[in-house]
């Protein structure tokens, strides 16, 4: 039986997209009876008339269109994201996509600078014993600190360097996306087999070659997970890092005026914003990875 | 052997009273800038340093070895950190020497003990514990569901990428600024792990033996508790092992969005505003030293659990 490619599409479909539909179906509407239930006593105490004059649509509209509710409607979200992107120029701190180009700014310069610092890292450790012993269980350490927590320590002593804007942001998102992929990494160049590490000895391969015909294309299927990984780690330490800056712009600052004004639903669009550029991310880099293996048959 | 015994001992012994020497040296310095004799003894135990570092990473024996190297490399940059912070002196603000990190913890035993017990003991561990488990639940409750599974997985992927610290700031309008709320800030970000993790590893036990259990004519609760479980093991001490530092992040974050006035976290961003820098340290060593005891306790439990595993038996 031979199924042309739409009907293999649409069972695919069937197969992979209704359960998704389903369960996100399901999500959204235990968001709005969340919302509903969760407002409620909010909506009685505050905007309905005394003396009970009201029936059940009316608290309905209303617990489902207030200023401040403790969990805003989907709708509630979605207007404020759009008006949002619409209403306001690009270069505006009410627009979102600001916000969203001084995070994805830090992100992706910490993303550079620590996938070169975890692929340097990895070969160093890759070929050398000592560095081996001595430094990968303290990697390993350094990742069990809090990251997060030396965030207003490095801004303090960037800070007082002379260095502000960027750069303390990008070393902290620097310091989250190195680790997997120095671990990856170490793991993936040491992945080709005894026999094959052996063959490059027998063609009298320099350790340089080794390293570039065998081990790194060895190691690449290793590589791509963990610098998904380490964007999505990026993303979360620059928004973190802009948490004590006191900064004005970057998805973390405005989560955080968001919270100091009790405003829910510019918090909750700032989180919608925030998934959508990890997903993003993360997308972009799945990509780069489908290029990159495509001529490998299983990667 | 005895030979290299006392080549060791000899080797240490003059490190030991190089670094002395050297420290006595910049003590003596106070506000003078260090001069070429001091930079020459300087590179010349760095150069000391780093062979003694390879001797002990090139001494071929037990797993003792191994955690020998990494101390004594640990130890050569606290020294250097030491000395070179003082030889420079270098502002209390920008980096305060070792010394002082210690003594501040010494001096605010009491204050860091009580960031302790209301960050660690209270909401990271209640919220792992949580977290975990509701993971470990749902996946064991679905796995019998392929419908649920697959709408479930792609999201459960999604949410990988989504900053979920970012949802402290809404975690402590609801659950208050007490411990409740970082509890349910960890709980968010261990739960996802844990799920994504126990499903996998309820796939890995090989299908040989789900067939000779099969033939046996075991129950599905019998191949689970039996085979599958077990099976998972290694993948579910990873994802507690990831959840662990998670969870300690999760909460410190959570931390300044707003808290009481006790908790890592709050002890880190007061005092970091306040530019009292060692104090600060002292917040971080706790916490650093949490995360690596409860990582290193995972590992030991791990082993106990999982000794059979390939991964298990050649470490």
């Amino acid at each position: 039986m031979t199924d042309s490619p739409m009907q293999q599409r649409l069972a695919q479909f069937r197969h992979h997209g209704i359960p998704v539909v389903v369960v996100m179906a399901v999500v959204l509407v235990a968001w709005y009876l969340g919302a509903w239930a969760m407002n409620a006593p909010g909506a009685i105490e505050r905007v309905m008339p005394e003396g009970g004059a009201w029936g059940w649509q009316d608290l309905l509209s209303a617990t489902l269109s207030m200023d401040r509710p403790v969990l805003p409607a989907p709708h509630q979200v979605a207007q404020d994201f759009w008006s949002s992107l619409v209403d306001w120029p690009l270069n505006s701190p009410r627009n979102l996509m600001f916000h969203v180009a001084v995070t994805a700014e830090s992100t992706l310069w910490g993303f550079v600078m620590g996938t070169a610092l975890g692929l340097v890292l990895s070969v160093c450790i890759v070929h050398s014993r000592t560095l081996d012993r001595a430094l990968l269980p303290w990697i390993v350490a350094s990742q069990t600190v809090p990251v997060l927590a030396i965030a207003p320590i490095v801004l303090v002593i960037l800070g007082s360097l002379g260095f502000s804007g960027v750069a303390p942001k990008a070393v902290i998102a620097m310091y989250l996306c190195f680790f997997p992929v120095t671990v990856a990494m170490v793991q993936g160049l040491r992945s080709p087999q005894r026999i094959e590490t052996e063959m490059m000895h027998t063609y009298a391969a320099s350790p340089w070659q080794a390293l570039w015909l065998l081990r790194l294309p060895a190691a690449l299927p290793f590589l791509f997970p963990a610098l998904r990984v380490g964007i999505a780690a990026g993303l979360v330490g620059a928004m973190v890092a802009e948490l004590p800056t006191g900064a004005q712009a970057g998805l973390g600052a405005r989560l955080l005026t968001g919270s100091y004004y009790g405003n829910t639903i510019q918090i909750w669009s700032a989180l919608v914003m925030s998934a959508l550029l990890g997903l993003t991310l993360t997308t972009v880099v799945a990509g780069v990875e489908r290029l990159a293996l495509r001529h490998r048959r299983q990667a | 052997m005895m030979r290299s015994r006392s080549f060791t001992a000899g080797f240490a012994l003059a490190g030991l009273v190089g670094a002395a020497v050297l420290m006595a040296l910049c003590v003596g310095k106070g506000q003078a800038p260090p001069s070429a004799g001091f930079w020459l003894l300087t590179v010349g135990l760095g150069v000391w340093a780093v062979l003694s570092v390879r001797y002990v990473a090139g001494l071929d024996g037990s797993r003792m070895d191994g955690t020998m190297t990494a101390a004594l490399f640990g130890l050569w940059i606290i020294y250097f950190w030491q000395l070179l912070v003082m030889a420079f002196d270098v502002p209390r603000v920008l980096l305060p020497p070792p010394s002082t990190i210690a003594l501040s913890m010494f001096e605010h035993g009491d204050l860091l003990w009580g960031d302790f017990v209301q960050t660690v003991l209270k909401a990271v561990l209640v919220g792992w514990a949580l977290g975990s488990g509701l993971g470990f639940a749902v996946a064991v409750a679905i796995d019998r569901m392929p419908f649920l599974q697959r709408g479930l997985l792609p999201l459960a992927s999604l949410t990988s990428t989504i900053p979920l610290v970012a949802v402290a700031p809404i975690a402590v309008m609801w659950f208050g600024f007490e411990w409740p709320s970082k509890a349910a800030v960890v709980v968010l970000m261990t739960f996802f792990p844990m799920l994504v993790s126990t499903l996998a590893g309820l796939k890995a036990s090989g299908k040989l033996e789900r067939e000779l259990m099969y033939s046996y004519a075991a129950s599905y609760t019998g191949t689970l508790l039996a085979l599958r479980l077990p099976s998972a093991l290694p993948f579910m001490f990873s994802a507690l092992k990831i959840n662990a530092t998670l969870a300690l992040i999760g909460a410190i974050v959570a931390e300044f969005f707003g808290s009481p006035t006790t908790g890592l976290g709050f002890r880190i961003s007061t005092e970091a505003a306040k530019m009292n820098m060692s104090l600060v340290w002292g917040a971080i060593v706790v916490s650093a030293i949490t995360g690596s005891l409860a990582y290193v306790l995972l590992v030991k439990l791990e082993r106990r659990a999982a000794f059979w595993h390939p991964s298990v038996r050649d470490a």
